[in-house]
C-alpha cells in the first residue's frame, strides 16, 4: 500500500533521524529540500528503508536558478513496491556547482547527471565517467545555463557578395 | 587400403577453446553510420575474438537543442517541437507536453479530447511497435515481416492524416485538447481497420514471432534481470519483459485509462524474444482499449474538443512532473515556470535514452553475431536519445 503524503513525511523524519530537511507539497507530490553535504546519506536510507523503498529513480533534472545564484537538482523518485512517490530537491552555489553523486545508489543516474554536467556544468563527485555526453568532448561552455552566449556565425555580406559575382568560387 | 577414421569424444575433450587460437583485444566502431542502428548510434566495442569485451554508447550525433529551444519559444510553440523527439510516437510527445503545460495551468480537456487523446495514444502505440517488428525482423534477416507490418502501420497513418493531415509529425493534441474533433467518417473507417489490425498481428506473429530461426536467434540472449532494470531505470516493454509490471498508465494514471479494461503485458524471461512478445501482445491491449474508446465517443455529440486557454499563456510559478507511457516507456517532462510567457526549463526525460543506459552493462558478454540482436531489441529511436 502506498504511503500518503503525510505517512511518508513522517516516516522519512523518523528514518533520517538528525539530517536538517524541510517538507514541501508541490504539483508532484511531497517535495524533500536537503542540503548537498546530505544527499547521499539521504537517498540511501530512502532506497534501503523498507517502508520507503524507493528502488526507482524516474528522472534527474537540473535547473539553473541564474538571479538567485544556485543551481537545483531535482530527483523524482518511486517506489516499485509500495507504489509511492518523492521529490528531492537539492540547491548548491551557482559559481560552485558541486554535489554528490547517486549513480552508485541508482544507476538510472548515470548518464542524468553527464547530460545535467554537459548542459549546466554541475559536477557530480564521485561519478564514475562524469563526461560531456550530448554535446562532442571539446565543446566550450554549457548552454543551459542563463547567461550561456552563443556566437552565431554572422551572416558575411561581403563575402556572400564576392560568391554571387563570381570572385570567389 | 586405407584405414578408416573414427572420432571420439577424447578428440573433442582434447581440443580446448581459446588455446589453439591465440586472439587479442580489438576496438571497432559500430556507427554511426551502420544500417541496423537505427539511426545515428555509434557503439565503441572492444572485442576479443567473438566476444564482445566492453561496449560504450557514444550519442548526441541528433542533438537538436530542444530543451534550449523550449526555454526561447512561448509556450503554445513548443508543442511542435515536441513531434521531432520521438519521430515515430508524435502524438504521444504532443500530449506529454500538452499534458505538462495543463497541469502548470491547472485546466482539464474537455471530456471528448480526453477520449480521442486515447484514442490517438494507443493507435500511435500499435503504430510504432509495428515499425519496431518490421525494423527488427529486418535486423534478423527476415525481410517479408517487414512489408506485412509496414501495410497495417499505413492503415493508421491513413487515420491519422484524415484527422489532421499529416502522416509523421501530426501537432494534433495541443494545449487544452485536440486541434479538431474527429472528421466526418473516422469512426467509420477505424472500425473498418480494426478487425484487419486483428488478423494483420496475427498473421506477423504466424511469420516472425513464432517462427523458430526467430525464436532460436533471439532466446536467451541480452538478458536483463529485474532487479538491474529498476535499479537501471529502465520502463516501457523492456522493463515489462523484465518480469516488473511497471506501466505508467496503471502506476500514474492519467486521462482514462482506469475507466477502460486493460491488462499490464508482463513476462519473465527477461530475454530479447520476451520484448518482442511484450510488444506484440501489447498492440492487441492497445487495440482494446480503442473499441471501448470508439463504443464511448459514438455516443458523444460532435463539438467541444478544446478548453478555454488563457492567451497569452503565461502559467504561475511553480514545476511539475508529468509522465505518459509512450511506445517506448515513460516519458516524463519535468518544465519550471517562472511566470513568464516561456518555459523557464523543461527537461526530456526520453524512454529511449534511459534504456539505452543499459547497454554497457548489458552487451559485454556477449557475441558480435547478437549485438545487433540485443541492440535491435531496446527499440531505440534516436530523436529522443538525443533530443
Amino acid at each position: 500500500m502506498p504511503l500518503s503524503a503525510d505517512q511518508l513525511e513522517e516516516r522519512i523524519r523518523g528514518v533520517a533521524k538528525g539530517l536538517p530537511l524541510s517538507f514541501g507539497f508541490g504539483k508532484s507530490g511531497l517535495e524533500v529540500r536537503v542540503d548537498k553535504d546530505y544527499v547521499v546519506e539521504l537517498c540511501k536510507l530512502l532506497r534501503d528503508d523498507t517502508e520507503l523503498q524507493f528502488d526507482y529513480l524516474r528522472c534527474l533534472s537540473a535547473i539553473d536558478w541564474f538571479e538567485e545564484g544556485q543551481m537545483e537538482v531535482v530527483y523524482h523518485l518511486y517506489s516499485m513496491k509500495h507504489g509511492h512517490s518523492l521529490v528531492v530537491k537539492v540547491r548548491v552555489k551557482r559559481d560552485d556547482p558541486r554535489l554528490p553523486s547517486v549513480s552508485s545508489i541508482w544507476a538510472a543516474a548515470n548518464w542524468h547527471e553527464r547530460e545535467a554536467y554537459d548542459l549546466l556544468g554541475i559536477i557530480f563527485e564521485g561519478h564514475p565517467d562524469l563526461r560531456r555526453i550530448l554535446l562532442p568532448q571539446d565543446w566550450t561552455g554549457h548552454p543551459l545555463r542563463k547567461d550561456y552566449s552563443y556566437n552565431p556565425v554572422e551572416f558575411d555580406e561581403e563575402y556572400a557578395g564576392k560568391v554571387r559575382r563570381g570572385e570567389i568560387t | 587400403m586405407s584405414k578408416l577414421y573414427h572420432s571420439s569424444q577424447s578428440d573433442v575433450d582434447s581440443v580446448r577453446p581459446g588455446e589453439a587460437i591465440k586472439t587479442d583485444k580489438l576496438v571497432v566502431n559500430m556507427g554511426p553510420q551502420h544500417p541496423s542502428t537505427h539511426g545515428v548510434l555509434r557503439v565503441i566495442l572492444t572485442v576479443d575474438g567473438e566476444w564482445v569485451v566492453a561496449a560504450e554508447p557514444e550519442v548526441g550525433y541528433l542533438h537538436r537543442g530542444f530543451e534550449k529551444l523550449a526555454e526561447m519559444r512561448a509556450y503554445e510553440q513548443t508543442i511542435f517541437l515536441s513531434d521531432r523527439w520521438d519521430y515515430l510516437s508524435s502524438m504521444s510527445n504532443n500530449l506529454a507536453m500538452s499534458l505538462a503545460i495543463e497541469t502548470l495551468l491547472e485546466i482539464q480537456a474537455p471530456e471528448k479530447a480526453q477520449w480521442i487523446r486515447m484514442l490517438v495514444a494507443e493507435l500511435q502505440r500499435i503504430a510504432s511497435h509495428l515499425v519496431f517488428i518490421a525494423a527488427y525482423g529486418l535486423d534478423m534477416g527476415a525481410m517479408t515481416p517487414f512489408f506485412y507490418c509496414f501495410r497495417e502501420r499505413e492503415k493508421i497513418v491513413w487515420l491519422f492524416e484524415m484527422l489532421c493531415g499529416a502522416r509523421l509529425t501530426y501537432h494534433y493534441v495541443r494545449i487544452g485538447g485536440v486541434a479538431a474533433d474527429l472528421p466526418e467518417g473516422f469512426i467509420e473507417a477505424l472500425e473498418a481497420t480494426i478487425p484487419q489490425l486483428k488478423r494483420g498481428f496475427d498473421e506477423i506473429d504466424e511469420l516472425l514471432l513464432y517462427n523458430p530461426i526467430f525464436i532460436e536467434r533471439t532466446r536467451g540472449i541480452g538478458i536483463i534481470d529485474p532487479q538491474l532494470a529498476v535499479n537501471y531505470g529502465l520502463s516501457g516493454p523492456m522493463i515489462r519483459a523484465s518480469g516488473i509490471p511497471y506501466d505508467v498508465r496503471r502506476c500514474h494514471p492519467y486521462l482514462f485509462y482506469d475507466a477502460v479494461e486493460w491488462d499490464v503485458v508482463v513476462h519473465d524471461a527477461c530475454d530479447c524474444w520476451a520484448r518482442v512478445w511484450v510488444r506484440s501482445q501489447e498492440m492487441r491491449q492497445s487495440l482494446r482499449i480503442v473499441e471501448q474508446v470508439v463504443e464511448r465517443l459514438k455516443g458523444m455529440p460532435s463539438g467541444n474538443v478544446s478548453a478555454k486557454v488563457p492567451k497569452p499563456i503565461r502559467p504561475k510559478k511553480g514545476d511539475c512532473y508529468v509522465a505518459i507511457e509512450s511506445p517506448r516507456g515513460e516519458l516524463g517532462i519535468y518544465i519550471v515556470s517562472d511566470g513568464s510567457q516561456k518555459p523557464y526549463r523543461v527537461k526530456i526525460r526520453g524512454p529511449s535514452f534511459v534504456n539505452l543506459s543499459i547497454a554497457q552493462r548489458v552487451l559485454p558478454g556477449a557475441k558480435i553475431a547478437d549485438l545487433v540482436a540485443i541492440l535491435g531489441s531496446f527499440d531505440l529511436v534516436m530523436g529522443e536519445v538525443d533530443r
